[in-house]
């Protein structure tokens, strides 16, 4: 039986816009009531994580981070951290393959990783009772990973396949070609999962080289939720993760900020439906003008069916079935990114009243009605992202990776509250008036682009 | 088919959770007098209540040559009542910082909202009020038709693999509705209307066709109270019989579909077999199917994965899968992506040594207790995400289970023998109940060939 569900963010973006687009929603929200207590827990061996001692649920949720992702890819391997965290658990000390997932499946622990473009994730779920034996799992797979060349090329063929896939895929298409036009010439115009030319060249010592580089202590971001308490988790702590190394070894990053504003770039490919991938400047999560953008974000785009964007492309003209935007903060850029899907004879229309609509957002911001919604709907809906421990030990994640503290809770509605009209007049005006790069993939009908392709 | 899946584990976890005694939640079944069925199930952990509604009506209910009119219907459903005119729910439901969607499968349409705790009783005064109160014009229905029509392109047109899957519905299935995407024919889509979607309506939304599940931090004597000074205030509109669809003769000829897209740079072969639902199955064969399932297909020890991809070495990826929750008939899935080099029917010969070994051989006592304690463990995962529980419970109770076998679930699970998973087997993977597709890659874009 297939659902069809009336969700309005369309798939095609990239897994590493889904996710942020995730973490950003959940990260709006204002806490109305927090009635779990966040602890700060640093084990003897210096490893720190922050916990909710929930024993209502009789398991273990885990969350972590090592700062580098696919950014940290050497040149001409990108695909490098994707290959990586697909073989974290294909074996590991004594254990091959398939004793590791063997260990795993009896115990049904899961455990799986992910590379996005600033991080290298990983998340853990265990029944209370089989805590020891999850752990102990987990540490063998940070610290004495195997790399099995049989394995590796297991690997290396599933993800050539997707990305052959991703070759004549609209979605893919608009998105690689958007962030390889912004970020050109810098690691995130990089796609995250490689190219089929740097994903061959791996070498297993590649992968090697790239653990020993990036599993370390110090930029390890950790968050546990469910039924553990502060002493156990010391102990594991450092049992688990004490024997990496203190410091990763990161090649700088440098600062970027997206191109190509104004450009309308069209692939051409035989699909009935024509995807579009925009977007330009973001804002950083440090900037004081941070809850203005996100106000403003929610506002435009931001997936809600009060969106403007919503309104005017999908409920007056009907023109697609999902339009939204969302802003993308990485440690290094930040960039305000979205798209739609549409039909081809009416692609140029659509492509039009998007810019206009947000043309004319930059130029008057929100209406003061509007800006009244969307604090309460922020303020509001925070606590629907804290009825899962796995999404309260995600979202704990990220406030770490952002550098806000455990007070933030009860902080958030306050900032919220604190944006004024003049704010976000103001800000839609920063963030807003210098173009946007737009990908636009299908038979376009009345896309004019700037770019022959 | 993905949520189905999900669904199914939710059934698992759920089960164990309630066999829990620490778990202390609250549980209650009741009917409102206009025949409403009402589930609140009780978890305190954040103040926030996960509010749905599921009418007994989906696509298999659809008049032959209206295709796609539950799931346009459920599109409808948001365009507002006399009482909350247009958006004016949706609106309600931002402002107080909720979400809320909709779904539409084969044999169900549920609505839901997740909000904080305290504004549930607002959510069902609106949800009673759009059980009738539904207000259309042809102004709201036609550009929300182009939306449906982009979501077709969205999510079939532009998808050579879901194209596929189509077809093979349509092949698996000679005679019932379930042969019909929930989508609709795009053409039969093109031609609905505001009538069609009004006459759709008054014939199946109604209390006493709709079952209402509350899952959060609630307790049922408030949640009763509630029930009943709104949508116990809803009257009838008709009298509902058991749901009779036309009914599969028997099937005494293999299938096979191909589908050629330009676009495609991975083959795919896929094989799905008509077996019993948890509601159709006999007492038993069900929970046997999804042992058979999980062994056969679920993870890197499967034998499938295991067989084809580590040892022999001629597949990216492979699996099963047994999406039960269903009125009259359910699939039984298996799929294989094949390594450059390797033809779809290599893969196809190696997908069947593999099922013919569980048909003569059977499974092990190891694998069996294995598939068990995972299916088991689900449960307490799905106890850590209350819409995934009211989801479960509705899906459940909108295909004629009952509450009781859906608490039942670990029991049952646990009842499964290495016998019954093999007469499963054996029944049930006979190739003339079966489809097989093979997803390839074609020459020329139609562009080029026309």
């Amino acid at each position: 039986m297939i659902s069809f569900p009336r969700a309005r963010l369309r798939s095609g973006f990239s897994a590493f816009g889904v996710a942020l687009a995730l973490v950003a929603a959940a990260f709006l929200f204002a806490a109305s009531a927090w009635a779990t207590t966040i602890e700060r827990v640093v084990s003897p061996g210096g490893i720190e994580a922050w916990l909710v001692n929930e024993p209502a649920v009789p398991l273990i949720a885990m969350e972590f981070a090592f700062r580098g992702g696919a950014a940290q890819d050497a040149p001409g391997k990108s695909g490098t951290a994707t290959l990586v965290a697909a073989l974290l658990d294909a074996g590991a000390g004594e254990l091959d393959s398939k004793s590791f997932s063997d260990r795993l499946e009896r115990k049904a622990i899961q455990l799986s990783f992910s590379a996005q473009r600033d991080t290298l994730r990983g998340t853990m779920r265990t029944m209370v009772e089989n805590r020891d034996e999850a752990f102990d799992l987990l540490r063998l797979a940070m610290t004495v990973p195997r790399f099995d060349a049989k394995e590796v090329e297991i690997s290396r063929a599933q993800v050539l396949s997707s990305l052959r896939r991703e070759t004549t895929s609209p979605g893919d298409i608009a998105s690689r070609r958007w962030w390889e036009t912004a970020f050109e010439g810098h690691p995130y115009g990089r796609p995250v999962n490689g190219t089929l030319d740097t994903v061959s060249s791996i070498s297993v010592a590649d992968l090697k080289s790239y653990a020993q580089r990036v599993l370390a202590r110090e930029k390890l971001t950790i968050a546990v939720v469910g039924d553990i308490d502060a002493d156990t988790l010391k102990i594991l702590l450092d049992r688990t993760f004490g024997a990496l190394p203190a410091k990763p070894d990161l090649v700088a990053i440098s600062n970027a900020t997206p191109r190509g504003l104004g450009r309308r770039i069209e692939v051409s490919l035989d699909v009935p439906q024509t995807v579009v991938d925009f977007g330009g400047p973001g804002i950083s999560r440090q900037d004081p003008d941070f809850m203005a953008a996100y106000l403003i974000n929610h506002i435009l785009g931001g997936g809600s069916s009060a969106s403007r964007l919503y309104h005017e492309v999908r409920e007056k003209r009907g023109l697609a079935y999902s339009v939204s935007d969302n802003l993308v903060w990485l440690d290094h850029a930040a960039v305000m990114f979205g798209g739609t899907a549409t039909r081809a004879d009416r692609a140029g229309e659509t492509v039009e009243l998007i810019e206009k609509e947000i043309g004319r957002f930059a130029e008057t911001g929100p209406t003061a009605g509007e800006l009244i919604e969307a604090k309460k709907y922020l303020n509001s809906a925070f606590v629907l992202n804290l009825d899962s421990s796995s999404k309260i030990a995600a979202l704990l994640v990220q406030l770490q990776l952002d550098g806000l503290g455990t007070d933030y809770f009860t902080q958030r509605a306050a900032m919220i509250d604190a944006v004024t009209l003049e704010d976000t007049r103001r800000v839609a005006k920063r963030l807003l008036d210098k173009g946007l790069l737009v990908t636009v993939v299908g038979k376009p009908r009345g896309f004019v682009s700037s770019t022959a392709n | 088919m993905k949520i189905a899946k999900i669904l199914l584990l939710i059934v698992a976890l759920w089960s164990a959770w309630a066999g829990r005694a620490h778990a202390g939640a609250e549980f209650s079944h009741f009917t409102l007098a206009n025949g409403l069925e009402v589930v609140v199930v009780s978890d305190h952990r954040a103040p926030v209540v996960t509010h749905m509604i599921w009418y007994k009506v989906g696509s298999a209910d659809e008049t032959p040559g209206k295709s796609g009119l539950a799931h346009f219907l459920e599109h409808l459903m948001f365009k507002g009542t006399e009482k909350n005119p247009g958006d004016a729910f949706s609106r309600h439901v931002a402002e107080i910082g909720g979400q809320e969607n909709a779904f539409t499968a084969s044999d169900y349409t549920g609505f839901y909202q997740r909000v904080p705790r305290s504004h549930l009783k607002e959510m069902m005064a609106l949800e009673a009020d759009r059980i009738t109160g539904l207000v259309l014009t042809d102004d709201v229905v036609r550009p929300e038709l182009n939306v449906v029509l982009e979501e077709q392109n969205m999510r079939i047109a532009n998808n050579p693999a879901a194209r596929l899957s189509e077809q093979m519905d349509a092949a698996l299935y000679l005679n019932h509705p379930y042969s019909r995407p929930v989508i609709g024919w795009r053409p039969e889509i093109e031609q609905l209307n505001r009538e069609d979607a009004l006459a759709f309506y008054r014939r199946f939304y109604s209390p006493n066709n709709a079952i209402v599940v509350i899952a959060g931090d609630v307790t049922p004597d408030e949640v009763k109270a509630d029930a009943e000074a709104t949508y116990g205030k809803v009257a009838n509109r008709a009298d509902y019989t058991p749901r009779r669809r036309p009914m599969e003769p028997a099937q005494e000829a293999p299938r096979t579909v191909t589908l050629a897209d330009f676009r495609v740079e991975q083959p795919i072969l896929n094989r799905d077999y008509q077996v019993p639902s948890e509601t159709s199955a006999k007492a038993g064969e069900s929970e046997a199917i999804e042992v058979l399932a999980h062994v056969l297909g679920s993870g890197e020890n499967s034998r499938l994965y295991r067989r084809l991809v580590i040892d022999q070495g001629i597949a990216l990826n492979a699996g099963a899968n047994y999406s039960g929750t269903a009125l009259d008939y359910s699939k039984f899935a298996m799929f294989g992506s094949p390594k450059p080099g390797v033809s779809l029917q290599q893969l196809e010969t190696a997908i069947d040594t593999v099922v013919g070994e569980v048909v003569t051989q059977g499974i092990t006592a190891d694998e069996l207790e294995r598939a068990k304690t995972r299916l088991i463990a689900e449960a307490v995962y799905a106890e850590d995400n209350q819409a995934t529980l009211a989801r479960w419970y509705g899906s459940a109770l909108a295909t004629g289970q009952t509450v009781e076998s859906v608490r039942d679930w670990p029991n049952r699970i646990r009842a499964v023998t290495v016998e019954s998973v093999q007469h499963a087997a054996r029944t049930w993977l006979d190739p003339r109940r079966s489809v097989t597709g093979y997803l390839v890659k074609s020459l020329q874009s139609e562009e080029k060939r026309s």
